[in-house]
C-alpha cells in the first residue's frame, strides 16, 4: 500500500456508528473476496472522495461503501460476507 | 442515537503546547463518559453558510480524568479543522464534539501485555492516552514505546515519557530521529526498520500486544514486519491517519 491518503475504518468509526446504531470497528467480518476474518476496524478506508469506501486490507476488494446525499444514507455492505456482531 | 453518537458542545478550558506544531486541547463535557484508550472524539466545525468539516482526533487523557478529555491536535498547514484549533481557538470557547469513538484501537489493563506500542508522529496521541492509563493501574503489564519523530523538539510528552520511564522500570522508550538528531545523540537516526522492531520485539518479551498508529506507510512497513517477526496478526492493531487531517 503506497498511497499516503489512504486511512482505516477507525477514521469513520463515528459515521459507522450512526449508521449500524452501534460500535462497528470491533465487529468481526469475513471478506466475500477472499475469505478474510477480520475486524472492520482493519479495513483501508478511502474518505477523500463524496463518499467512503472501505477495502480488505488482504485483497483490496470493496467490502463496505456509504454515501450520503442531502437527506439520505446509501449503504453497500455487499463486500462482507457476514458481520459476527455479539448481542446484549 | 446511542448517546456517544450525541453531538455536544465542548468548552476549551486549557491548551497546552507539546511541540512547536502541536498542542493539547482540554475540552470539558457536558456529557462526559468514561472512554476507552485508544479511542477518539469526532470533531465538527460549522461555517456560517452551513458548510461543515468534520475530523477525528485521539483522546490523549486517560479515561480515570472525569468531566474532561485532552485531544492533542497537529498543525497541518492545509488543513480544514487543525489550524482553526491552532489559530482560533482561546480558552473559553466552545467546539462541537462527539464520542467516545471507537472499539478496535483501544486498549484496557484487563487486556494485560506485555504492550509493544509504535507511534510515528502524532500517532504517539492514542498510544500515551494507555501509557496514562497504564501508569495508573497496579501490577501494570510492561510496555514498550518505539517511536518515530523528525527532530527531538517533534518528540510529543517527550519530559513526560521521560518520567514515566525514570520511575518504571516495567517501560523501555526506543526513539529514533529521522531528520535530525541532537549532538551527543545515542538513539536511533533512521525510519523505523526491521532491526529496531526486533529490538522492541525482545524488549518486550513475550509475545506482545501491538498498537501501531502513525502515517500510513509507516503504519504498514511496521505491521508487516512485526508479522514476518512472528507476532500473530490477531495481535497487531493498526489506525491510520493521513496527511490532510
Amino acid at each position: 500500500m503506497d498511497d499516503p491518503m489512504v486511512l482505516d475504518a477507525n477514521a469513520v468509526a463515528g459515521d459507522l456508528a450512526e449508521l449500524f446504531g452501534f460500535e462497528v470497528t470491533a465487529v468481526v467480518h469475513r471478506c466475500a473476496h477472499c475469505g478474510n476474518v477480520a475486524a472492520v476496524g482493519t479495513l483501508l478506508a478511502w474518505t477523500h472522495g463524496p463518499g467512503v469506501t472501505l477495502r480488505c486490507s488482504i485483497c483490496r476488494e470493496v467490502v463496505v461503501r456509504f454515501v450520503r446525499t442531502g437527506s439520505r444514507t446509501f449503504l453497500d455492505v455487499r463486500g462482507a460476507a457476514y458481520l459476527d456482531m455479539q448481542r446484549g | 442515537m446511542p448517546e456517544p453518537l450525541t453531538w455536544q458542545i465542548a468548552t476549551v478550558t486549557a491548551i497546552r503546547a507539546e511541540t512547536p506544531q502541536v498542542s493539547s486541547f482540554t475540552l470539558a463535557l457536558p456529557a462526559w463518559r468514561a472512554h476507552r484508550a485508544g479511542q477518539h472524539y469526532d470533531v465538527r466545525l460549522t461555517a456560517p453558510d452551513g458548510y461543515r468539516a468534520q475530523r477525528s482526533y485521539s483522546i490523549a487523557s486517560p479515561p480515570s480524568r472525569r468531566g474532561e478529555v485532552d485531544l492533542t491536535i497537529e498543525r497541518i498547514a492545509d488543513g480544514e479543522v487543525s489550524p482553526y484549533f491552532h489559530d482560533v481557538v482561546e480558552v473559553g470557547d466552545r467546539v462541537e464534539v462527539r464520542g467516545p469513538i471507537g472499539g478496535y484501537f483501544v486498549w484496557e489493563p484487563v487486556l494485560g501485555g506485555p504492550l509493544l506500542l509504535i507511534a510515528g508522529g502524532s500517532g504517539v496521541v492514542p498510544l500515551m492516552a494507555m501509557l496514562r492509563e497504564r501508569a495508573a493501574a497496579d501490577g501494570a503489564a510492561p510496555a514498550v514505546l518505539l517511536s518515530s519523530a523528525r527532530t527531538l523538539e517533534d518528540v510529543i510528552y517527550r519530559d513526560e515519557l521521560a518520567a514515566l520511564a525514570a520511575a518504571d522500570r516495567g517501560l523501555r522508550l526506543i526513539q529514533t530521529l529521522t531528520r535530525a538528531q541532537p549532538p551527543g545523540w545515542t538513539g536511533y537516526d533512521r525510519r523505523i526498520d526491521r532491526p529496531m522492531l526486533a529490538e522492541a520485539l525482545a524488549a518486550a518479551g513475550a509475545p506482545p500486544l501491538a498498537y501501531i498508529c502513525g502515517p500510513t506507510l509507516l503504519v504498514e512497513a511496521a505491521a508487516n514486519g512485526l508479522v514476518e517477526l512472528g507476532v500473530p496478526p490477531a495481535q497487531v492493531r493498526t489506525e491510520r491517519f493521513g496527511p490532510t487531517s
